[in-house]
């Protein structure tokens, strides 16, 4: 194990940011955090990293030298040039010169970026930029990446050009830990953790997480009255999650069809269940 | 219009810091300003050698204050009281006469001076012959004394105000995050955010100083060393103020008033254009405080006055002491900044990275 969190909680003055989340980086792995806004995902992961410290629990990681980490804004220094936001980053890790030229010309090159390595960080597309800011964290050859949002507003291509990086790092023995909002992004990980308003819903492996999913759910045309805070929609069709088994001799079963549960719909129904064990909200969910 | 209006007068609401130097600045500095901002030299500090020196100084008028007092002392022994700055005028009394030497590198207190004394050569009501000389600016040129003193200014301002967006722009550009979580202390990042500006200042420095003595003239009687130690000083003050000033900014705005608000009072209240000694007591001592005052000092005792380190001994201290003070709550900015794990729960929430 690289890194771990154990019931960390933080708080940002009477925000509840984390609340007693868990979490461990396994050398070769990568970690999805996965959540929507104000999740505590860029939290957690600061708090992996040492920029933010918990008010409760504990953390375990290696020493900073041996961190790479991508802040949410992509951290590249718009003022310098692609070459020398690395030149900067490989200084401060003590990269030589000659390995640092090796290095960089090998990310840059898997990225596309090596085109690009004499213009400057304000001359960059956004994914441009993400990119860089991986590979600015990752040229250390660290122990542990974290990565916040590094697909954030990036094009298809883009995406997986970072995939591949990422996997690279990670091949190579690097425990990745990183935030997404894409679900199908977290399908490729060896392990996801879902947070909402702070708290994991779950955790464990996609195939896992999948796995464990109560109920059943339910594709139908329209949606449902009865279960309407339990439906969201995907493409033409109204997905609904029953928390039990859909009973036998039901009137309105013929409507419905049973769909094998995705990680997608492991993510919606743990948050409906949440939802569901506090009591419900009022109105139906936004998914 | 009135959304615009209304939206600017919201965004102004929520800058309370902004909102309280438009509001609050301009009386305390109307009232700072007022009581500074005076010619009028009512205190002369004078030196008297000479075997009637007591009866000399029974004589003098009463803006002469009599700050040394030596029998046994001579002409040599008045001009070294006015290139240390012992002293801004110094009487030499003999039987030959009296002669009064004042130092021109002290402007106003010269010209104060002269007319205590109805001018060079003449004979006053209080029965006291003088011969008048003025020593180091015997033209009494405003250049002279300006010059130095400006560069100072200069000097200030880049180190102060071009500093002080330094930390800030990390901020916001959201690279400061990444310099939290790198192997770095910080005091590297203090050294290497101010090491770039420190070599832009001397470069500026010898710039300045070349064109006060190549193009106004100006003199340049000392030591280059003691000058060059003396510059360096203030400029890792200067220099230590602005990255001090951009550690606890929220924005590039906020720093700028910042800086501006320490800016103004320096030239005011250092001695740079009104003399110290001319200002209110309530108000002097805020100029005492201000690194500018000291540099201003030193450069025109150096520069104008011929003046050894020996006699800045004060200065140097004081500067000194403000840039190790300086530099260690810079650092200790920094090591809150880049390690807040160490802090609780009433740290506030992260503020979202901005694009650069």
């Amino acid at each position: 194990m690289i890194a771990a969190l154990e019931q960390v909680t933080v708080r940002f003055g009477a925000l509840v940011a984390l609340d007693g989340v868990s979490l461990r980086a396994e050398a070769g792995t990568v970690t999805c955090v996965v959540g929507g806004d104000g999740a505590g995902k860029s939290t957690l992961l600061r708090v992996l990293c040492g920029a933010v410290g918990p008010d409760e629990g504990a953390v375990q990681r290696p020493d900073r030298g041996a961190i790479g980490f991508l802040s949410s804004g992509s951290g590249v220094y718009s003022d310098l040039s692609v070459e020398e936001n690395l030149a900067f980053s490989a200084a401060v890790y003590g990269l030589s010169p000659a390995e640092t030229r090796r290095r960089a010309a090998r990310l840059l090159e898997m990225t596309g970026l090596d085109a690009a390595a004499h213009r400057l960080g304000s001359e960059l597309s956004g994914g441009m930029r993400q990119k860089l800011g991986v590979v600015r964290a990752m040229l250390h050859g660290p122990r542990l990446l974290v990565l916040d949002e590094p697909t954030a507003g990036v094009d298809p291509v883009s995406r997986a050009d970072l995939w591949r990086l990422i996997a690279e790092a990670a091949a190579a023995g690097t425990a990745v830990v990183l935030s997404t909002t894409y679900v199908d992004e977290a399908e490729r990980a060896s392990a996801v953790l879902l947070l909402e308003g702070g708290r994991a819903l779950v955790s464990g492996t996609p195939e896992g997480i999948v796995a464990a999913v109560p109920g059943t759910v339910t594709s139908s045309d329209a949606r449902v009255a009865e279960d309407e805070t339990r439906s969201w929609r995907r493409g033409h069709a109204w997905l609904t999650w029953h928390p039990g088994e859909v009973p036998d001799g039901a009137p309105d079963l013929a409507a419905y069809d049973l769909v094998a549960p995705d990680l997608a719909i492991a993510v919606v129904v743990a948050s409906l269940r949440d939802e569901l064990v506090a009591g419900g909200s009022g109105g139906g969910p936004q998914r | 219009m009135r959304a615009m209006v209304v939206k600017e007068m919201r965004q102004l609401s929520r800058d309370r810091r902004t909102l309280a130097m438009m509001i609050v600045l301009p009386l305390l500095l109307i009232v700072v300003f007022g009581y500074a901002a005076s010619f009028n030299v009512s205190t002369i500090p004078t030196a008297v050698f000479g075997p009637d020196a007591a009866l000399a100084a029974a004589h003098l008028p009463p803006e002469f204050s009599v700050v040394a007092l030596d029998r046994h002392g001579d002409r040599a022994a008045a001009v070294t009281a006015l290139r240390n700055g012992t002293a801004a005028a110094a009487v030499v009394s003999g039987p030959t006469g009296t002669a009064v030497l004042l130092d021109g590198s002290s402007l106003f207190v010269a010209e104060a001076a002269l007319r205590d004394l109805g001018g060079a050569g003449a004979t006053r009501s209080h029965a006291l012959r003088v011969h008048l000389e003025i020593l180091f600016n015997p033209k009494l040129k405003t250049s002279d004394i300006m010059v130095p003193g400006l560069a100072g200014l200069i000097l200030l301002f880049i180190g102060t105000v071009i500093t002080s967006l330094g930390v800030v722009r990390e901020r916001q550009a959201g690279t400061l995050e990444q310099l939290a979580v790198m192997p770095l202390r910080p005091s590297d990042v203090f050294l290497g955010k101010i090491a770039p500006y420190f070599a832009v200042g001397i470069l500026d420095m010898t710039v300045v100083v070349l064109a006060g003595v190549l193009l106004f003239g100006v003199p340049f009687a000392g030591s280059v060393g003691v000058f060059a130690l003396g510059a360096l000083l203030f400029l890792f003050v200067a220099l230590g103020i602005g990255v001090l000033i951009s550690s606890v900014s929220q924005s590039q705005g906020q720093a700028i008033q910042l800086a501006m608000m320490l800016l103004l009072p320096q030239v005011m209240l250092s001695g740079l254009i009104f003399p110290l000694t001319s200002m209110a007591a309530g108000v002097r001592w805020i100029g005492y405080v201000l690194p500018l005052t000291y540099f201003v000092e030193i450069a025109r005792a150096v520069m104008v006055r011929g003046a050894p380190i020996g006699a800045l001994w004060q200065p140097f201290v004081y500067l000194g002491a403000l840039g190790a003070v300086v530099s260690a709550a810079a650092t200790l900015r920094f090591r809150r900044m880049l390690a807040p794990h160490q802090g609780g729960g009433r740290r506030p929430a992260p503020r979202p990275a901005t694009a650069p």
